[in-house]
């Protein structure tokens, strides 16, 4: 049996435009509230769309149409069956110091998973240095494998003219951004089951524990603390977020013990995902500032002292701020 | 199993299907945007390149941060503000959308452009690409974490058929019962295919043309046998459209064309 084709869209076709008009408002206007009588003539217009399209799929004779009542079926399905809440405005400060501190809490376990693999990694490159000297050139970033951590430390106390000058701006933002690219990849990676973020967070480790050891052994442990921690506080503990992030995402991937669907276990950590991505982007960016403008000024321009200080009070606050704030 | 569309049941029964978009095409969206993302960033070097006279160093920094911002942000923006869209998928016809059909979430977005760093190692997107072609919804690696399916949305046109039948004469329709006979005894299949043969006649080769219409004359001709009066000196091509005329439903099959029009007229008028 053939339906009376022409008649049939005639007499559907307003129900469909004032679908998609209430579609594309809808669409235009995500923060829009529809009124009671609004949404039951929405629903209203849904069924006898979906009906439409329901009676076409029967005869299925006329493909053009039926793609069309398709895609607003789609559209329209997307609007009434969705549970999840409506972000309808940003609070910067409430996100600030409600939900990135209280999404970090919440998965503190991938957090210190995180750590742990970087202290182990620091445990590796701290042994391979003081067992094989030579290791140096492996497991240092180009540049510290070339000068004894001592030698450094003259010429940087010594330096009667800022290397920075004129550069300390763009400096700052190559650091930002490069440290910024590399937490995304870090946090990408744990599409890889996490074994890519683990490899990453270790060789991270690996590297600052080989510079850590190297300096302490050769007596520059003032140094290294004053250099190291004005930024590193902020910055490391960012690349344990952005690990963190990762672990989620492969700890979903894998889904061990948990009997839902692979979409539904990452649709469940997706939200905590950007969180935490936002929260180590803002980190990493004060480290740049800081790690520009202050880490890389020692004796006697700054006191080692004053810095280590300010370090102290950095990651006492970081530590308050994640643990505290929010509860 | 791999498949070239993604159908949804809903909790009402219905089901609808949305076309999958294959790792080519979206590579070809992606070279797009990056295209996009180039002109983008030169434009706003050009115009931020004027701080260089307040401070050379201020400069460098405003555009190290604008490259970045700009290659990040772009995916995320678009595809937040276009709801699914970028340049580069606009011009192609593409959207992303939630894999189960629901309403796209900006963490989605985020989620998906964040992992792009991963999909496009070692270069040109080899990994996302390879695992795009191997998985059975056509996901990349964000898509995957992001949960969203990128789906073709061609803009889709209703057939004229006011245009393609109106107006001319209906021998057919003087048969009245065999007519009826003829809608009772053509299947939608073979419906559909008959007018899709009309609708994209102007598409075939002239020898295709005629040897379709041919074969789909002389297919519906066995369906009904109408007198000789009827049929005799007309092409294949408008016995086809005569068929179409009188299988999609005109109500006055008696009257010929001439009052159908006028019905068609007055919807037109009254704005439907």
């Amino acid at each position: 049996m053939i339906i009376d084709f022409q008649r049939f869209i005639a007499s559907e076709r307003p129900v469909w435009n004032e679908l998609e008009r209430m579609l594309v408002r809808l669409e235009a206007e995500p923060n829009a509230r529809m009124t009671l009588e609004e949404l039951q003539r929405f629903h209203e217009l849904y069924e006898r769309a979906a009906a439409s399209l329901a009676k076409l799929t029967t005869f299925s004779f006329e493909p053009e149409t039926r793609q069309y009542l398709e895609s607003l079926i789609a559209r329209a399905y997307g609007e009434i069956h969705e549970t999840r809440e409506k972000r309808r405005r940003i609070f910067p400060l409430r996100w600030f110091l409600q939900t990135l501190p209280q999404t970090f809490r919440r998965h503190v376990r991938a957090f210190y998973l995180s750590l742990a693999i970087t202290l182990a990694g620091c445990a590796f490159g701290g042994f391979a240095t003081a067992f094989d000297p030579d290791s140096r050139q492996v497991t240092m970033p180009f540049g510290h494998d070339q000068l004894r951590p001592s030698e450094r430390v003259k010429q940087e106390e010594s330096g009667a003219e800022d290397r920075l000058t004129g550069r300390k701006s763009t400096f700052s933002a190559f650091l930002m951004t490069h440290n910024i690219q590399v937490s995304i990849f870090t946090l990408a990676l744990g599409m890889t089951w996490g074994l890519g973020t683990i490899l990453l967070l270790f060789y991270n480790g690996i590297a600052l524990g080989a510079i850590s050891f190297d300096y302490i052994a050769d007596g520059q442990t003032r140094f290294l603390m004053g250099w190291l921690m004005p930024h590193g506080v902020i910055e490391i503990p960012a690349i344990l977020i952005a690990g963190q992030a990762g672990l989620l995402l492969a700890l979903a991937l894998v889904g061990a013990g948990k009997r839902a669907p692979l979409g539904t276990r990452l649709r469940g950590v997706s939200r905590d995902v950007v969180t935490l991505s936002f929260g180590f982007a803002l980190l990493l960016v004060w480290a740049g500032l800081v790690e520009a403008f202050l880490s890389q000024y020692h004796e006697p321009v700054v006191p080692y002292d004053a810095k280590i200080a300010f370090g102290t009070i950095e990651l006492a606050l970081l530590c308050l701020y994640l643990g505290k704030s929010g509860r | 199993m791999k498949t070239s569309a993604l159908v949804i049941k809903t909790p009402e029964g219905i089901v609808f299907a949305q076309s999958l978009a294959g790792p080519v095409t979206r590579f070809f969206a992606w070279f797009i945007d990056l295209m996009s993302i180039g002109i983008l960033v030169s434009a706003v070097g050009t115009i931020l390149g004027e701080i260089r006279v307040i401070s050379v160093d201020v400069a460098g920094a405003v555009l190290t941060l604008g490259y970045f911002v700009i290659s990040i942000g772009y995916g995320i923006f678009l595809e937040w503000a276009w709801r699914g869209q970028t340049i580069g998928k606009k011009l192609l016809g593409l959207r992303v959308v939630d894999a189960e059909g629901m309403r796209l979430q900006f963490d989605q977005v985020v989620t998906r452009n964040l992992l792009r760093s991963v999909d496009m190692l070692p270069g040109f997107y080899l990994v996302g690409g390879v695992v795009c072609w191997l998985s059975r919804k056509c996901q990349r690696l964000g898509d995957i974490a992001a949960n969203t399916i990128v789906v073709r949305t061609p803009s889709i046109a209703e057939p004229d058929l006011d245009q393609l039948l109106v107006g001319k004469f209906n021998s057919l329709r003087q048969y009245p019962h065999l007519a009826a006979r003829l809608r009772q005894r053509v299947s939608p299949g073979e419906a559909s295919t008959a007018l899709q043969a009309l609708i994209r006649r102007d598409e075939f080769e002239p020898s295709s043309r005629v040897e379709l219409f041919e074969q789909l004359a002389g297919h519906f001709r066995a369906k009904v046998d109408f007198p000789p009066e009827a049929t005799d000196g007309i092409a294949d091509e408008q016995y086809i459209r005569n068929v179409v005329d009188v299988v999609y439903g005109r109500s006055n099959i008696a009257g010929g064309n001439s009052n159908e029009t006028q019905r068609h007229e007055g919807t037109k008028k009254a704005g439907i």
